[in-house]
């Protein structure tokens, strides 16, 4: 019940996803390991929270773009508006490539082509879902720290004005709005989020070579500007 | 040449004065922006100015073309990676949604001491601010036998738009087995890796269509930007088609007859069947007719890109002179951002911070093989000066250099998102 044909049977005959539990779908523990290219935005699981990505719990069954709190690209919400529920059918088509689903999602990745590691993650994403009860007493999902930050770096208040312009330069490449046509977003981040990035950049962990420039010439103080700046950007 | 090369009284002290001087606000009411020249450096100063200020500074951005053609990526166009449709761009959001006064006239000259700036349609347009981002023109003469008569002949295609769509014509047109020939330019030029992603692109079109075809590139330059990048390519991908002569075999000793279709290097003449000319370059005439050069460029202060002649005029991009940073859109894009700041900074109370300037160039040399190269930049009293830069290496894998050239993709969104909202 684990290759590819069967569960593209399976997505073409089975609407109510609901109706099928995780271990069906896909393998559950290779889906846990392959949540490691998702969990450097999403979370999910007991103390899952928002992040760069809004967090997984009870994604099977909800509207798109319908967590409070959570800041959704306007084409998410777009969808969210027109009734694109989160299914095994829409979520499969939504990882395979999200762009083609969701123009303007802000989502930075560029989807998975191998059909059974689709099925196998979101069986993962399945255990998540669904009623209370159907949600085990996870860990929540570890998000490794790329960078040890001493706390005072990461509790400088960033002067938003400062950021604006430091941001232009950012612009030339990264889209205001949050659009990824090829260069990811980095709008709405979580400030946490972005300052880690920005340092695992500048400390050269981070391998990109322009990343590493931008970032290697900023100061602390620069960096928070800029997350201070992106973190309520429209 | 009316307004040439006068009142000049003054100006010693321009550098240091700009950024306090104190805010003069026109009596008649909101200060006045003029931006000439819509490309990466004048759109985005013009956007910039517009939005930051919130409607306290008025913008007005004069460009002749309704639709703007991307010079950055034609070379894609050329290849067969692009359609010509996605290069063009209209001014219809920056005047709709930042309230920029269009207007599609040349301009024609500048009185300094009226501060206005006239126009080819008549009239003349008041500044309290000027930027000029006309680019670049280019220097009949400096290759013999051409003329800007020439270039429905020997197109440049140095500008974005139609000399590209006529160059990909002529190479469409030629006859199997045929010759493509290249005048590379000298230094300085717009886009240094520019020509040697042509030539990547121009035989990446060959092989498809006419894969016996040669291509004769002469160059006066001994060396050229992402050289070992490209070489490395013209081996891998086009073996025995690339004949590069550099100015050891003459390349520097060119004629072009461009009624006969001969290029002439180091006194042997070629019959071509497509001729790619790109001469020696200048910054865009209206920067000369305001006597704003010196040689053929126009120098400027590096911390806000004034004009080292009129602290009333900040000159961006490719027509500038300033230092370390290449001629590309990316740079005129980032260079516009300081100025928009300093201008803000001098006409209203906006804050100014120390500039900071970015460029990196992307070139693809085949399917999914781009490389680049990029540099960090600050501003010193001389001028702007180069921080931390990095380049592609040879020998890199194929995903590395397929993700390379995904991200100039997404680079291309970027910019023209940020030039013209």
């Amino acid at each position: 019940m684990r290759n590819a044909t069967r569960s593209s049977l399976a997505l073409a005959v089975i609407f109510a996803a609901s109706a099928l539990c995780a271990d069906e779908i896909g393998d559950v523990e290779n889906g846990a390991d392959l949540f490691g290219y998702c969990s450097g935005c999403h979370e999910v699981g007991a103390d899952a929270e928002n992040g760069i990505g809004p967090h997984l719990n009870g994604i099977f069954g909800r509207a798109a773009g319908s967590i409070d709190g959570y800041f959704y690209s306007d084409g998410l919400n777009r969808m969210g508006a027109d009734g694109l529920i989160w299914d095994l059918t829409t979520l499969d088509a939504y990882i395979e490539n999200p762009r083609a689903l969701v123009s303007g999602t802000r989502m930075s990745f560029d989807g998975w082509e191998d059909a059974q590691e689709r099925a196998d993650v979101l069986a993962y994403l399945r255990a998540y879902s669904d009623n209370p009860a159907n949600i085990p007493e996870a860990e929540p999902t570890a998000r490794p720290s790329e960078v040890e930050l001493p706390p005072e770096v990461l509790a400088i208040q960033g002067d938003v004005a400062y950021g604006e312009y430091l941001a232009s330069d950012c612009k030339t490449c990264h889209q205001q709005d949050g659009s990824d046509e090829g260069i990811p977003s980095i709008t709405r981040w979580p400030v946490d989020d972005f300052v880690v990035a920005m340092h695992a950049y500048k400390r050269k962990l981070r391998p990109h070579p322009v990343m590493q420039m931008q970032a290697g010439r900023l100061s602390d103080e620069e960096i928070a500007a800029l997350a201070a700046y992106f973190k309520d950007l429209d | 040449m009316t307004f040439n090369r006068r009142t000049f009284i003054g100006t010693a002290a321009v550098g240091t004065a700009a950024l306090s001087a104190p805010l003069l606000a026109t009596a008649q009411g909101k200060p006045r922006v003029v931006v000439v020249g819509g490309g990466a450096g004048g759109a985005t100063a013009a956007r910039y100015i517009a939005k930051d200020s919130e409607g306290a500074i008025d913008v007005t951005l004069i460009e002749p073309s309704r639709a703007y053609y991307t010079c950055f990526f034609s070379n894609l166009y050329i290849g067969g990676f692009q359609e010509m449709d996605d290069l063009g761009h209209g001014y219809g959001t920056l005047a709709a949604d930042y309230g920029i006064n269009v207007v599609h006239d040349w301009a024609t000259g500048v009185d300094r001491d009226a501060k206005t700036v006239a126009l080819a349609g008549g009239g003349s347009v008041p500044y309290d601010r000027l930027i000029l981002s006309p680019g670049i023109d280019f220097i009949d003469g400096s290759v013999a036998g051409w003329d800007q008569s020439a270039q429905g002949v020997m197109p440049h295609a140095y500008k974005g738009g139609t000399q590209a769509e006529l160059l990909k014509a002529q190479i469409m047109a030629m006859p199997e087995g045929g010759t493509f020939a290249m005048v590379a330019p000298p230094n300085p030029y717009r886009c240094p890796p520019g020509p040697y992603e042509r030539i990547s692109m121009v035989a990446h079109l060959l092989k498809e269509v006419n894969p016996t075809a040669k291509i004769i590139v002469a160059d006066p330059k001994e060396k050229f930007s992402k050289m070992a990048l490209f070489q490395e390519g013209w081996n891998d991908h086009y073996a025995g088609m690339i004949d590069w002569i550099g100015p050891d075999f003459g390349g520097a000793d060119v004629e072009v007859r461009p009624g006969t279709m001969e290029v002439v290097i180091d006194g042997e003449a070629t019959k071509v069947d497509a001729a790619n000319v790109i001469p020696a370059m200048k910054a865009g005439l209206i920067v000369e007719r305001a006597g704003l050069t010196e040689g053929n460029w126009a120098p400027v202060v590096p911390a806000t890109m004034q004009s080292r002649m009129d602290e009333n005029i900040h000159i961006l991009g490719d027509a500038s002179s300033q230092g370390d940073m290449p001629k590309s859109g990316y740079s005129a894009n980032s260079q516009a951002k300081v100025a928009a700041m300093a201008v803000r900074g001098a006409l209203t109370d906006a804050r100014v911070f120390p500039a900071k300037f970015s460029n990196t160039c992307w070139s693809l040399i085949d399917t999914n093989d781009g490389v680049k190269v990029g540099a960090t930049y600050e501003a010193t009293e001389e001028k702007i000066a180069k921080v931390d830069g990095f380049i592609s290496e040879t020998g890199e894998s194929d995903e590395l250099r397929k993700a390379t050239y995904e991200e100039s993709l997404g680079w291309y969104a970027g910019i023209t998102s940020d030039m013209f909202g």
